[in-house]
């Protein structure tokens, strides 16, 4: 990044520090429990108290960080909080505090066992998370990346029933494969460039590079973040994972650890290639067809799914191209619409993923076609879902449809017809398998059993309601709080240089 | 302090005055044997530490024993990359036989003053092999430590004796092709000194005896060092030995072989000479890349801890084999570092095997389930740790020196061998990860629940184990300044 508007802070650091430093306090404090979660929200609030303050220099385009040390000869430890991090960051931090008052009502309520280890890990996660936002280089972002792999593990594992070995198995054996292809990219880079610095706008040493090193070294690096990403075919561990605790679905495998991915899509093709060489090498079609297939074919495939994790897994597979989508568009535009979408996703997503976990831990119900007529019973859980289901199929009021509305603008400032038709489609099919849910919760007479359950937990409802609520609320109005998407907007003008302005995107996308 | 220039003549002293102190106080208290070969070794290598830090960025020292300036007499040499294999053979030697007061009863009996004498003489060895300056010599000591390990090996299970046997045989060979090598290089030059056989290296390095005993050396030192597929004797002696005896063999012994390679073919030969007619060192690269997924392979299908953790051996030394038969500094950074790591790594694995086989009876992987964690809570994090370590993933050391390896390929311009890295990091997640599924998750079944209560070995063995893990989460982290100074010992052509 540009040494320019570079200054020197310590927050980032602090703000991945805030929930290592909890670890050893979350392990140590494993025999008394209120203590122990009292250790996770407080590391919660710190990290996300930091990532906010960084805020007001991230909408100016700055970039706040240090160097730490050297990570290997020639490439530093760097933490770099610029627009995009910062936004990553403060998804990530801020839907923690949800996640971590839900996991209490969802752990305590489900009686599980080894709550410590989940918090551990979980906090360890929350890091990894951090880290991957505000790698200031490719080294450090690998590095990053393959401490989440491994600290999701025990939290994909976490039930130790056969089902949860097996997930877990194919988990480590996708993420560490692709996490291999990321490093041996890196090691190709760095020897022809000499540098892994991020860029915006790419390093200008790879353009001497041979064609066909320079495609191996996109596809290796697209396969090493579209693995967490989710892009077909590489997204079958994603619906295994699922036989995680329903927290960690919902934080890690539609928030932080996917978002990685896509995160990782955007580092690599926007700092390390640049939209530029994309541009000229063609591979933005690779993108477009990749996620173009991907949207279509989870979002088919989400239909056959009754398990309803399951359903929300495809779903996320589908959504996850959606930003990959808004990247292959090649727009500032698209790409301010992408990158909304990473944040309206994971409000709406983490919002139906809580309901799914709150019905089975309050009714031991896991499957679609025993949802019958639950919304009488669980109001505000139903209402939530159905909040997060308006948006995911792109219906206003809700924050997904501004965020595929600025999609379907990129498309159509780039002048492309196809992706447009694929989010039209796409919205349908999104339509198609979640109303029927809604209709069953809705419409459809309940069993006896479910005279008089009531609502679940307040320490799960609340969460349900605040993420639903948080949906609608940048959906009427996107910049309400922390300025999402001017940072959204920030960031495309710093890959697109000099080809936009803000003032342009802003006029472009009219919110009706 | 004592000087520089006459330290390299303490490590002899040190050690032999040890192994006699050992042998004398053993004729009445054998239990003293322990504490004195331990404080020898630690001795040993504080004074490693003190060279190296002395010549990390000097010029070497050269020590004539008796005050017989080379050709006549025998030199020793102390530089950078001696320093660096002293410390770490001698630091992990400490922690090994300091570990091993807990298991000594048991194992040894009454044979303790032979063993610790012979854990002395093999450090002997092994130093000795690493600072002379003669190539002659250099047999000499590597007799020294090869029949030290074939006593070591020996005390073990009832097939140890036939490992051991097998050891001396395939060992003596090795032995032999190196000396015939040697043979050919006097016969040539003339004289048995190695700087200055270097010197003469460039006009006669294309003629036919330079290149036979090249041939021989390799050979001969690859069978020492169990390069594929010259491996044979090592899982059978790693296997069979007891388990204090594979702890301190296992991760130094074949090191020294490594050093041998670098010394000889980058410091005596030199990166250009050794390509000159025959393709040397591509050959032993590609042997080791072989080397490399073949051991990950036999690994995979073992079902005894040690014998997994033995062809483990095989395919980690072919990483530190292929870093140096690279001849770059990317290559020579990594595979330094890897003799470093791999030395932490296999110790710390071989010191939990050691605890598991004492207190469970076997090594026998099948057998391992969550009642384990249970019991060595201790260990089996230390194991883990270790394990992830192997695997190559950060923030753990092992990452760095696979890394600088990668980097050593590219900038070799091998394809081939930078997919082997690669690929093998998966394969060892492959049997590493089983045990810590079966360790950490595998029900245990219909055991007695009093089988899995808190019964984790005592301090004096999980110290030394601990010890290591968090040598491999510091080198993790401080590897830059390490890899950076081995780069500068890269000799300049």
């Amino acid at each position: 990044m540009s040494p320019a508007d570079f200054t020197f802070s310590w927050i980032p650091f602090f703000a991945l520090l805030a929930s290592l430093v909890a670890v050893p306090f979350i392990a140590l404090s494993g025999s008394r429990p209120n203590l122990r979660e009292s250790w996770t929200v407080l590391a919660a609030v710190v990290k996300f108290g930091l990532v906010v303050s960084l805020i007001p220099g991230a909408l100016e385009g700055k970039t706040v960080g240090l160097t730490l040390f050297e990570l290997a000869p020639g490439l530093p430890f760097e933490l770099e909080a610029d627009p995009f991090g910062v936004l990553f960051a403060l998804i990530a931090s801020g839907l923690w505090i949800v996640t971590s008052f839900y996991s209490m009502g969802y752990m305590r309520g489900n009686k599980e066992k080894k709550q410590t280890r989940f918090f551990a890990s979980f906090a360890l996660c929350l890091s990894s998370t951090i880290g991957v936002a505000f790698a200031g280089n490719l080294f450090t972002f690998i590095f990053f990346y393959e401490v989440l792999t491994l600290s999701t593990y025990p939290l994909v594992v976490h039930k130790e029933t056969d089902a949860a070995i097996q997930a877990s198995r194919k988990y480590l054996s996708y993420t560490l494969t692709a996490g291999l292809l990321l490093i041996a990219a890196a090691g190709i880079i760095y020897m022809h460039a000499g540098t892994l610095d991020f860029q915006a706008g790419g390093l200008k040493e790879l353009r001497s590079m041979p064609e066909p090193l320079m495609l191996s070294v996109f596809l290796m690096m697209l396969a090493g973040v579209g693995v967490k990403a989710g892009i077909m075919p590489l997204h079958s561990w994603l619906p295994s994972a699922m036989a995680a605790p329903t927290p960690v679905s919902a934080l890690l495998h539609a928030v932080a650890v996917v978002k990685s991915g896509v995160f990782g899509v955007i580092r690599v093709t926007g700092f390390v290639i640049g939209f530029d060489l994309m541009k000229e090498m063609s591979y933005d079609t690779i993108l477009m067809v990749l996620s173009g297939f991907t949207i279509l074919v989870a979002s088919l495939l989400a239909f056959k799914q009754d398990n309803l994790k399951r359903r929300l897994a495809y779903s996320t597979v589908g959504h996850l191209s959606y930003i990959v989508l808004g990247v292959a568009i090649m727009s500032p535009i698209g790409l301010t619409g992408s990158i909304l979408h990473i944040a309206a996703h994971a409000t709406m997503k983490i919002t139906l993923f809580f309901v799914a976990g709150s019905v089975y831990v309050h009714l031991h119900k896991e499957n679609i076609s025993q949802l019958d007529g639950i919304a009488r019973e669980m109001p505000w859980t139903m209402g939530a879902f159905t909040i997060g289901a308006m948006g995911l199929a792109g219906m206003p009021p809700v924050n997904g449809f501004f965020s595929k509305w600025t999609l379907g603008l990129g498309s159509l400032e780039a002048g492309l017809w196809i992706p447009l038709a694929i989010l039209v489609g796409s919205g349908l099919l999104n339509a198609g398998y979640f109303f029927p849910i809604v209709y069953r919760a809705y419409f459809k007479k309940p069993g006896v059993e479910l005279n008089g359950v009531g609502e679940a937990s307040p320490w799960m409802t609340v969460p349900i309601v605040i993420t639903a609520s948080l949906s609608v609320l940048f959906g009427l109005y996107p910049d309400l709080f922390f300025g999402i998407f001017e940072l959204a907007s920030t960031v495309a003008i710093q890959l697109f240089a000099s080809q936009d302005s803000l003032s342009f995107i802003h006029e472009s996308v009219k919110i009706p | 302090m004592i000087e520089l220039s006459s330290l390299p003549a303490l490590f002899p002293i040190l050690l032999i005055s040890g192994t006699l102190l050992v042998v004398l106080t053993g004729l009445r208290y054998s239990s003293m044997a322990q504490p004195i070969a331990t404080l020898t070794a630690f001795f040993t290598a504080l004074t490693s530490l003190y060279a190296l830090l002395g010549v990390a960025n000097a010029e070497p020292v050269r020590y004539a024993f008796g005050g017989w300036a080379p050709p006549i007499g025998i030199e020793f040499v102390l530089d950078g990359v001696s320093g660096f294999f002293l410390l770490v053979i001698n630091s992990v030697a400490t922690l090994v036989l300091f570990h091993s007061a807990g298991l000594r009863n048991q194992i040894l009996g009454t044979k303790q003053t032979a063993y610790y004498a012979l854990s002395l003489l093999l450090l002997l060895g092994l130093n000795g092999m690493v600072l002379t300056g003669d190539l002659f010599n250099l047999y000499v000591f590597l007799e020294i430590s090869s029949l030290a390990s074939y006593g070591l090996i020996s005390i073990g299970s009832r097939q140890a004796p036939y490992a051991a046997f097998r050891y001396l045989i395939i060992g003596t060979v090795g032995g032999t092709f190196y000396l015939l090598g040697v043979g050919f290089l006097y016969a040539v030059t003339g004289t048995l000194n190695m700087a200055d056989i270097a010197g003469l290296i460039p006009e006669i390095s294309a003629t036919t005896p330079v290149i036979t005993a090249l041939i021989l050396i390799i050979t001969g030192v690859g069978i020492k060092a169990a390069l594929f597929p010259m491996y044979g004797w090592l899982p059978e002696a790693y296997t069979h030995a007891n388990a204090i005896s594979s702890a301190l063999i296992a991760p130094i012994g074949t090191k020294v072989a490594a050093y041998i390679l670098v010394r000889i073919g980058l410091f005596v030969f030199g990166a250009e000479n050794v390509d000159r007619v025959i393709p040397a060192s591509q050959t032993i690269a590609i042997l080791a890349g072989v080397g490399i997924l073949f051991g990950s392979l036999m690994a995979i299908s073992q079902r005894n801890l040690k014998r997994m953790l033995a062809f483990s051996s095989v395919s980690q030394i072919g990483y530190i084999v292929m870093g140096i038969a690279l001849m770059n500094p990317f290559g020579f950074a990594g595979a330094l570092f890897h003799v470093l790591n791999h030395a932490i790594m296999k110790s710390a694995l071989f010191l939990v095997s050691a605890t598991i086989e004492q207190e469970e009876g076997h090594s026998d992987l099948t057998r391992f389930d969550d009642t384990y964690r249970k019991k060595y809570p201790y260990t089996m994090a230390v194991f883990t740790i270790a394990a992830i370590s192997m695997i190559g993933l950060p923030p753990l050391a092992g990452f760095f020196s696979k890394w600088m390896l990668a980097l050593g390929t590219l900038e070799a311009g091998s394809w081939f061998l930078f997919v082997v890295i690669l690929s093998s990091s998966l394969l060892n997640a492959v049997y590493f990860f089983r045990i810590l599924e079966r360790v950490y998750l595998k029900k245990s079944g219909q055991k007695d629940p009093s089988d899995a209560r808190f019964q984790e070995s005592p301090w004096v063995m999980r110290a030394p184990a601990l010890v290591l893990a968090i040598a491999l989460m510091a080198f993790g982290f401080a590897n830059a300044p390490i890899l950076e100074m081995i780069q500068l010992w890269f000799p300049v052509q």
